[in-house]
């Protein structure tokens, strides 16, 4: 395996949780709605996972725990923002606040514990190809899933009818809802898949990445996959891409750390943080571009009248 | 079938307004009971433990108030923010940017001492905390950046540069290697309130008197105005001739110095040197006290009591009962949730209908 390659698995993986929570924010706020929850149903995701991994000794009955906590964290969200109208920022960073807090004291017991990993895709041949084969044919699962995932959301929202009702909920929630679709059953559908994947993205994370539980393990992924949504002007194909520039730029610094070029690591890690920034102002000082691609009911509040 | 139905009040309910903090706190209380019983301990003695004893000894109270100043300092000027649509959650950040800037005079020039010392790293603290908060106001302001996402990256690049200063060129050389800066000499130590019965610093006082004048600010003053204006309806408030940049400046450097002067108040009141963290959570935290105190400096006086109790009972909880103090950050969870669902039935009526009743109202 040439090193180029062992670089390129490691930034695949550090971008796979960005990508996957974020496809899922991006059909949430689609919808119309914003939740700032991504960090808090991410962090809930990887504990579930852990621990269900970690005390059934199965990676994937894990993920599926990750998966299920994600969803059933972000109806406490749709519940409050769809049902009750509560202010969808305020209400996503309590989702966060929250999150953050239970997941520290779920964990707690986990901390240290050997974690267990998901296995590897091995196919005799292809995966020993030179060059690709083990890009292509010899990562994680979850890796295949979220490109499977990114296919499956381009096709949901462009070319079903669905995805169309969705971003029409998304762009005129008035209008929508005077023409009889359910606003509000659509958002909450949308609220739930965003959850499932922040939980999945989570579960990646403590089953994956690091088979491990560490308290505020997510490190602000949940927010960069917010800014990711922005910077992709709520493309999908573009939030592929944000993704793994974004690995690139947390794989790049840990290497630049290893080699010991002199700058402090501390400065190093702050990359991919200064990076979400210096990649926001770059976006959003377009104002035509932005304003175009928004979704104009986003983070509005909605109360059918009957 | 059941279903919860909203229905827009035509006025807000004053009532709703005044009590919707209370009907937030006694949910939280019921959900803390359901999940003690769920942990197996007595709901009753945990209830106790976390929000009654620590209230019961004096060294404790102080502790409250050691606890209450920074939340309630961050939360007045998180007020302003909100109240004028400003989405500051970077108040960690600008806390720790304000205590390493009021450090420079005792970790740099410790043998520069005298009774300005104190007011000199006052000031620059609220400087720092400042400084840390344009940024996020400039690039909204300038290039119409979401100031959520930034002022929130800008946390953890302040929690890198804290560590990176206090293992590195700030870090005591006498220290044993231990990541902390030099103790603060006496003249640059936030003294205590009655020191002969607790710990409480001047910082509360800080808190009381900022609380005060922001809530002055707010209620008698045209700038007040202009922030409720600008924050209820940015297209209203260009009609009568506000400017929203300006506001955003004017709220963003209003928090990030009482958020500096926390971060200060706290590395000088309580801790006594730098270390490579300084607060727990206190600017999160803080968001929940604003809307606890329902965005008003009055009443966030007396919800930053609360939460500061929610701390110390985390503490009692785990010696007493051997519950996590962990959970501590649950209660605080739980009682933001419950505060946006009552604030709810200040604007809307709730219903619940039944299929049944629904068929039999379009039936007459």
């Amino acid at each position: 395996m040439t090193m180029f390659e062992a670089i390129l698995l490691t930034v695949a993986t550090a971008a796979t949780p960005l990508l996957i929570a974020a496809l899922g924010e991006l059909v949430v706020e689609r919808s119309g709605v914003l939740n700032l929850g991504v960090e808090g149903m991410m962090v809930m995701g990887a504990v579930a996972g852990f621990a269900v991994a970690q005390t059934t000794g199965s990676a994937w009955l894990g993920m599926f725990a990750a998966i299920l906590a994600g969803a059933a964290f972000s109806l406490l969200f749709g519940f409050l923002t769809l049902t009750l109208v509560t202010n969808q920022v305020a209400t996503g960073l309590a989702l966060t606040l929250l999150g953050l807090g239970a997941s520290a004291m779920i964990g707690e017991s986990f901390v240290g514990l050997p974690g267990v990993k998901m296995a590897s895709l091995y196919i005799p041949g292809l995966s020993d190809l030179p060059y690709a084969g083990k890009f292509l044919f010899g990562q994680d699962p979850i890796f295949y899933i979220s490109i499977l995932l990114t296919i499956g959301v381009v096709w949901f929202l462009f070319k079903t009818r669905a995805g169309l009702t969705l971003r029409a909920v998304g762009d005129n929630h008035i209008s929508a809802h005077a023409l009889g679709v359910p606003v509000v059953r659509i958002r909450y559908l949308a609220v739930l898949f965003g959850g499932a994947c922040a939980g999945l993205a989570g579960g990646q994370l403590s089953l994956v990445y690091v088979p491990q539980w560490v308290e505020n393990m997510t490190a602000g992924r949940g927010w960069i996959a917010l800014a990711l949504v922005v910077f992709a002007s709520w493309r999908p194909w573009r939030i592929l891409a944000g993704a793994y520039l974004f690995g690139a730029v947390s794989i790049g610094q840990l290497h630049a750390q290893a080699l010991g070029i002199g700058i402090p690591s501390q400065f190093m890690s702050s990359l991919p943080y200064l990076a979400t920034i210096v990649v926001l102002v770059l976006i959003s000082r377009n104002k035509r571009l932005t304003l175009m691609n928004t979704p104009a009911s986003l983070g509005k509040p909605f109360v059918p009248d009957r | 079938m059941m279903r919860i139905e909203i229905v827009k009040r035509p006025q807000h309910s004053a009532l709703f307004s005044a009590l919707s903090p209370f009907i937030a706190l006694f949910l939280t209380l019921i959900a803390g009971a359901i999940l003690f019983a769920i942990l197996g301990k007595n709901p009753i003695a945990a209830l106790y433990s976390y929000f009654i004893e620590p209230l019961t000894e004096v060294w404790s109270v102080h502790e409250l108030l050691v606890k209450a100043a920074p939340l309630i300092l961050i939360a007045v000027g998180l007020s302003v923010c909100f109240l004028s649509n400003n989405w500051n959650i970077g108040a960690e950040g600008q806390l720790i940017a304000g205590g390493i800037a009021g450090s420079i005079l005792p970790v740099m020039f410790p043998d520069f001492q005298g009774w300005y010392v104190l007011p000199i790293m006052l000031l620059l603290g609220m400087a720092g905390g400042m400084a840390y908060a344009t940024i996020p106001a400039l690039l909204k302001v300038r290039f119409s950046t979401n100031e959520i996402l930034t002022s929130l990256m800008l946390v953890y690049v302040a929690q890198l540069f804290l560590d990176w200063l206090v293992r590195g060129a700030w870090r005591n050389p006498q220290g044993y290697n231990f990541p902390e800066t030099v103790q603060f000499n006496s003249s640059a130590i936030l003294p205590e309130i009655w020191s002969a019965s607790g710990r409480a610093h001047w910082g509360f006082i800080l808190a009381l008197f900022a609380a005060v004048a922001v809530w002055f600010m707010l209620s008698r003053t045209l700038n007040g105005y202009e922030i409720k204006v600008l924050g209820r309806s940015a297209r209203a408030g260009r009609f009568a001739g506000f400017s929203a940049g300006r506001l955003t400046f004017f709220a963003f450097l209003v928090s990030g110095a009482l958020a500096g002067l926390a971060g200060i108040a706290e590395v000088s009141g309580a801790v006594g040197q730098l270390r490579t963290s300084i607060s727990p959570g206190y600017g999160f935290t803080a968001i929940i006290v604003a809307f606890l105190g329902r965005l008003n400096p009055l009443g966030i006086v007396a919800a930053g009591l609360v939460l500061a109790l929610s701390y110390l009972g985390g503490e009692a909880a785990q010696i007493s009962l051997g519950i996590s103090e962990k959970s501590a950050r649950i209660f605080q969870g739980i009682i933001l949730f419950f505060v946006l669902a009552s604030d709810t039935l200040i604007y809307y009526r709730i219903r619940i209908v039944s299929r049944h009743s629904e068929t039999a109202l379009k039936g007459a």
